[in-house]
């Protein structure tokens, strides 16, 4: 570790692998619920479990976001971070906030808890992914800027990289495209098409130049290629990224009272939308190959490798299958829809945040890479995961052809909750799939406290 | 890759493809809000409506259910449900009313709401106002959402 500061990221690291638990343990209940559906029901009916699953995942990517800007940041900008006390308060009070919002999820019904956080002054909640009260929304509104100061300050006053200003710029419109999330009109289509503008413009926008500069940082300090190389690289994915996401929002506007128009640009535009995770993954494979040092942390590059390909796989492959207007008539909002979500989130961003923890949290510790017994626990956690969360998918996939079919394509399309009974054991398949993966995570909790021989230290 | 293609070249295709884009997405959008008039049901977005649609928000309906395709997947969409239930609000209203505290024993079910009749009211007609949003294609593909 360069600098002292660096050191903050190892809290926010802490803070995202414990969430990310909570995620998976409310997953697991809601893939109980697919087949037995009163599990837990009254007390923890299937809405609340979801809110609570999908929010932890925001929460805890945003926390590893932040902590690896913290880390990668100082390193890069070759200074102290700016104010190192505003992280360290921002965390707690990031912290206490993401607490109370899934605490009040849980303890409380919603409309309780709009009634108790003053919804009614501004109505924010109650829409998906979306659902943290108002004045949440504005904790993190205040966090996000307090932490784009804090970062933007220390790459103004410092060495100006291209990593840099592309992590900034994706942190910047992060912040400012959460500022939608305030405008709620009680017209649906209008609610629903700037709502877009949080969701899509995130995930397959600005979240894509978070990802491919962190995951550059993590490639040029494991493989010591040129940074020349990796920075041609970089500007190519995110342009291709950006090129292809920014219209490619239209597909989500296909069904939801919009002109007409929006059926061939939204499948046109996203139909490249592929491009740049193909080109991440050429990228990680190229830059691997032609790596001038043996880093002796063999997990993160194993991490490395793997976002880039889970990420195409899931966001490219995935979200292509069901991106074509003619397609997406039959198989929008079915399981097909909840098939890429997970692929994609776990590809892309789960997998990229877990990179930068894999190879910055060694270096926190005080050596260049964890104990051997350590790397090969990761490296197990890395394959149950990966693996389980591929039969996942397929196991959703299943379901939701066969969802599409009975449903909607059928010449006598039956009801939902019929079908539904009908596919059960596709549920069934993944609620093991998502065991599996529990499992995994254990293994790579357990694995920061694993003993063993250390590995020698390679020059780098 | 190849010397010929350079980082700056790399870098004005960011910049200039992203501003492009952005700015045509901008433009769309315009004409996108300017042209809803004429699809998006507006002529029928009473009061009673906009509380309707308050209420399917603090009830966090968008986590079991699909409403124009988007949501949960858990339970059935609920777009085209005012047409599915023969459209008639009271049934909307029936079906919301009579859900078993309890559950039902090994299957999912709705939870109760505890809704008033003037709340239940309200939630029938935002569901009905939603239905009369008029969709490319009528999407969804037939009545059963």
């Amino acid at each position: 570790m360069k600098y002292e500061s660096q050191g903050i990221a190892k809290m926010y690291f802490i803070a995202a692998i414990g969430l990310f638990l909570g995620q998976i343990l409310f997953g697991v209940v809601m893939g109980m619920q697919y087949v037995v559906g009163d599990f837990l029901f009254p007390e923890i009916p299937f809405n609340v479990a979801r809110m609570v699953h999908t929010n932890l995942l925001i929460v805890w990517l945003l926390f590893g976001f932040m902590g690896s800007a913290y880390y990668l940041v100082p390193e890069e900008a070759e200074r102290e971070l700016f104010a190192p006390w505003l992280a360290k308060l921002m965390f707690w009070i990031f912290l206490v906030a993401g607490a109370l919002t899934i605490l009040g999820y849980l303890l409380v019904p919603y409309a309780k808890l709009a009634e108790l956080t003053m919804n009614d002054l501004l109505p924010t909640m109650g829409r998906e992914f979306l659902e943290q009260p108002t004045i949440t929304k504005i904790g993190i509104v205040i966090v996000a800027l307090a932490f784009l100061f804090n970062i933007g300050m220390t790459i103004l006053t410092g060495r100006k990289t291209v990593i840099n200003l592309v992590l900034l710029t994706g942190l910047a419109g992060l912040a400012v495209f959460f500022l939608f999330s305030f405008y709620n009109p009680d017209n649906i289509v209008l609610d629903k098409y700037f709502w877009w503008f949080v969701v899509h413009l995130w995930v397959e926008g600005v979240w894509e130049l978070i990802m491919a500069s962190m995951l550059a940082y993590v490639l040029i300090k494991v493989t010591g290629v040129d940074r020349e190389v990796i920075e041609k690289w970089l500007y190519v994915i995110i342009a291709m990224a950006l090129i292809s996401g920014l219209l490619g929002t239209g597909h989500h506007f296909f069904w939801i009272g919009t002109p007409d128009y929006w059926q061939w640009i939204g499948s046109i535009f996203s139909a490249l939308e592929p491009i740049p995770f193909f080109m991440m993954t050429l990228f990680a494979f190229n830059v691997v190959n032609k790596r001038r040092l043996d880093h002796p942390n063999k997990p993160a590059v194993l991490w490395a490798l793997g976002t880039a390909v889970m990420a195409f796989l899931g966001a490219g492959v995935w979200g292509f299958l069901h991106t074509l207007a003619p397609v997406n008539f039959y198989t929008h909002g079915t399981q097909i829809t909840a098939a890429h979500g997970h692929m994609a989130f776990y590809g892309a961003y789960v997998m990229v945040v877990l990179t930068m923890i894999s190879y910055a949290m060694p270096i926190m510790r005080g050596k260049k890479a964890a104990n051997q017994t350590a790397q090969v626990i990761e490296m197990w956690s890395f394959w149950l995961m990966t693996v389980s969360m591929v039969f996942i998918t397929l196991f959703l996939t299943g379901a939701g052809i066969l969802q599409v079919y009975l449903q909607r394509y059928a010449e006598s399309p039956e009801p939902f909750m019929v079908v539904q009974d009908r596919i059960a054991l596709f549920y069934w398949l993944r609620e093991a799939a998502g065991l599996v993966f529990l499992s995994g995570l254990f293994l790579y909790i357990y694995s920061f406290f694993a003993k063993g021989p250390e590995v020698e230290a390679v020059e780098g | 890759m190849r010397e010929t293609f350079t980082k700056g070249m790399a870098r004005n295709i960011y910049y200039g493809g992203a501003v492009f884009f952005f700015l045509v997405l901008i433009g769309l959008t315009v004409d996108t809000v300017k042209s809803l008039p004429q699809t998006d049901n507006r002529e029928n977005l009473t009061e009673q409506v906009a509380a309707g649609k308050r209420l399917w928000e603090i009830n966090n309906c968008i986590g079991c259910h699909t409403l124009l395709g988007e949501g949960a997947y858990f339970a059935p969409e609920l777009g085209n449900v005012y047409t599915r239930f023969g459209e008639s609000t009271e049934a909307i209203k029936a079906f919301i009313k009579y859900r078993p505290v309890d559950g039902i024993e090994g299957r999912r079910s709705m939870p109760q709401f505890n809704l008033s009749d003037e709340e239940l009211e309200e939630l029938a007609q935002f569901l009905k106002y939603v239905d009369g949003v008029t969709i490319a294609r009528d999407w969804p593909p037939n009545i059963q959402g």
